[in-house]
């Protein structure tokens, strides 16, 4: 079995953003830019995957500008086999991820595809299950555990009131979650190696997907800010303060 | 114009944040988006959709009672709502994980670009949502016929039951699609509050060292009548499973009280919690960036201090 699993290129987690003056978007320039860590979740789960003989090809797959090749790169010193990287400079919304996602598994024919949760940045949470639509595949969302048997997937999901178990059959869609595991880092050796790894190159015409955005930004803003309260010194001056100058007790 | 909410419910009574989602959606009727229908799909679920046809604002409910929706399986429900969604100009759900799980699945089967977590509706089109664990709010207009937008429940009033007797029409469920099989759930037992429903939180973080010790914030939650949470880090540290996570990818809550104990105050965990009322931050380093959004702070030992806070509670009570 071949499992593809799509990375984004994402601000990274430690770095503050802020918000442009205009108000047309976030400062991007000279920040530091990382995969995001629900996709660092991914590629460690299919390598897993394949560790354990469950599948025999990574296939790493990551749509946007030049720069998303280092976040392909990163996965292949994971461990990855081979990127696909859709090059475009063209602002994508999680739809037109999607379809370009479905068009190169469609090439691809995994048997499963694994992608986070949710990417850092736009907090959308819907390319994974998205793509599952547009293939007509199940999805198993903000999983936690995955477990392979022959045709058929068994995934533990992180639901608002526990954890739900779901059987799929394959070929399915499998969105991470923060406890599936822990991801490796990079060794130097397999820095190295993943340098040889081949990158396909493929424009979004070329996949025959329009990734015109469907929402305007009319404008970005900071959130009001909380000031800082006062220090107290203990607990009794706190449940004084909270009986009754706040009233919440 | 007319909006669909679909429904987050247990086939008894609709979830709090269905009841903030029929405020969002009364207020995309006041800016033009029409009549509200609310869509109950379940098993046996004809006391939820009772409980919807007396909500203020809500015309039409429609129920589809199929043993395929009784584990609300995204393939299932999505096959649903795509077969009514044509008629629609909006179709809305909370943004929980049941309506985060689901909602795109449908967006996308109508080439929607999907609205997620909105906070505020400034027009029919027009939105606001959270970027970059809410600290970049951007206000997006959506170009395509049918919006898909899921709610963030803390950013609206929950309706209340009214006198409302709406109508309870069925709908036709289509034939299951077999993609995908419920094999049982783990959920949590808590005697507590559920976290996105309480008033007043009580939540650990890495400081509090082991999952045992979070016996002090059990404590002082009960005495309060408050829900226990843990940042990402408590959780990653396996302190408390996720579903206790407050943060960017946890929990989004905003309570009356939010006391956070232990927690430093990383951006995604502030992403959850900062539009509480009150905040109080109990940390030994008084460095940490929670106390810059905190209303009252205490710079101290947390073992010393629970227990303090503890007794102190026993005597107001008296």
């Amino acid at each position: 079995m071949k499992i593809v699993v799509a990375v984004k290129r994402v601000v990274d987690a430690n770095v503050k953003v802020r918000v442009k003056a205009d108000q047309t978007g976030v400062e991007l320039a000279n920040v530091k830019m990382a995969m995001n860590p629900f996709c660092e979740i991914a590629v460690e789960e299919a390598l897993r995957i394949k560790e354990a003989g469950g599948a025999d090809e990574v296939v790493i797959v990551s749509a946007g500008p030049q720069g998303a090749q280092e976040t392909i790169r990163t996965a292949l010193a994971m461990g990855a086999d081979r990127g696909v990287h859709v090059l475009t400079d063209a602002a994508l919304e999680p739809l037109a991820v999607a379809k370009l996602l479905k068009a190169v598994v469609e090439k691809e024919a995994p048997g499963l595809v694994i992608l986070g949760k949710q990417a850092i940045d736009d907090d959308c949470n819907q390319t994974g299950q998205m793509l599952a639509a547009l293939l007509g595949w199940p999805q198993a969302t903000f999983a936690s555990k995955v477990e392979i048997a022959g045709e058929s997937a068994t995934v533990t999901r992180e639901i608002d009131g526990g954890l739900e178990k779901v059987g799929v059959k394959l070929p399915a869609v499998v969105t991470t979650d923060l406890r599936l595991n822990e991801p490796r880092y990079a060794s130097l050796p397999n820095i190295m190696k993943a340098k040889k790894k081949p990158i396909e190159a493929i424009a979004p015409d070329a996949l025959g997907v329009d990734v015109s955005p469907r929402l305007t930004v009319l404008k970005v803003e900071e959130p009001a800010k909380r000031q800082a309260g006062v220090k107290l010194e203990n607990a009794a001056a706190l449940v004084a303060k909270l009986h009754d100058e706040a009233g919440v007790i | 114009m007319t909006v669909l909410i679909i429904a987050e419910h247990d086939n008894t009574a609709l979830s709090p944040a269905t009841l903030a989602t029929v405020t969002a959606a009364r207020q995309l009727s006041e800016k033009g988006a029409g009549d509200i229908h609310i869509l109950i799909a379940g098993s046996n679920a004809k006391a939820a959709a009772e409980m919807a046809a007396k909500l203020p604002g809500i015309a039409k409910v429609c129920l589809a009672d199929a043993p395929q929706f009784a584990a609300s399986l995204a393939e299932d429900v999505a096959a649903l709502v795509v077969g009514l969604a044509k008629d629609y100009s909006h179709v809305l759900t909370p943004a929980t994980t049941y309506g985060k799980n689901l909602l795109p699945r449908a967006a996308a089967l109508m080439d929607s670009q999907q609205i997620s977590d909105a906070m505020a509706i400034v027009s029919a089109d027009t939105f606001v949502r959270p970027t970059y664990a809410g600290n970049a709010l951007a206000t997006v207009q959506s170009k395509d016929a049918i919006k898909f937008v899921t709610v963030r429940g803390t950013a609206f009033e929950k309706a209340a039951p009214a006198d409302g007797a709406a109508a309870i029409e069925a709908v036709e469920a289509p034939a299951a699609t077999a993609l995908a099989t419920h094999q049982g759930a783990e959920i949590s037992k808590s005697e507590r509050p559920e976290l996105t429903a309480a008033k007043i939180i009580v939540s650990g973080g890495r400081g509090m060292q082991s999952g045992e010790n979070f016996k002090l914030i059990e404590d002082v939650a009960d005495k309060l009548g408050a829900a226990v949470g843990a940042s990402r880090a408590a959780v990653d540290a396996g302190f408390k499973p996720n579903d206790f996570q407050v943060g960017q990818t946890g929990k989004i809550v905003a309570p009356e009280l939010y006391i956070a104990v232990g927690i430093s105050g990383a951006i995604q965990h502030l992403a959850g919690m900062k539009d509480s009322k009150v905040i109080v931050a109990i940390n030994k380093d008084e460095e940490a960036p929670i106390f810059t959004i905190a209303d009252y702070g205490i710079v101290g030992d947390l073992f010393k201090v629970l227990p303090e806070l503890s007794a102190e509670l026993d005597k107001i009570k008296k």
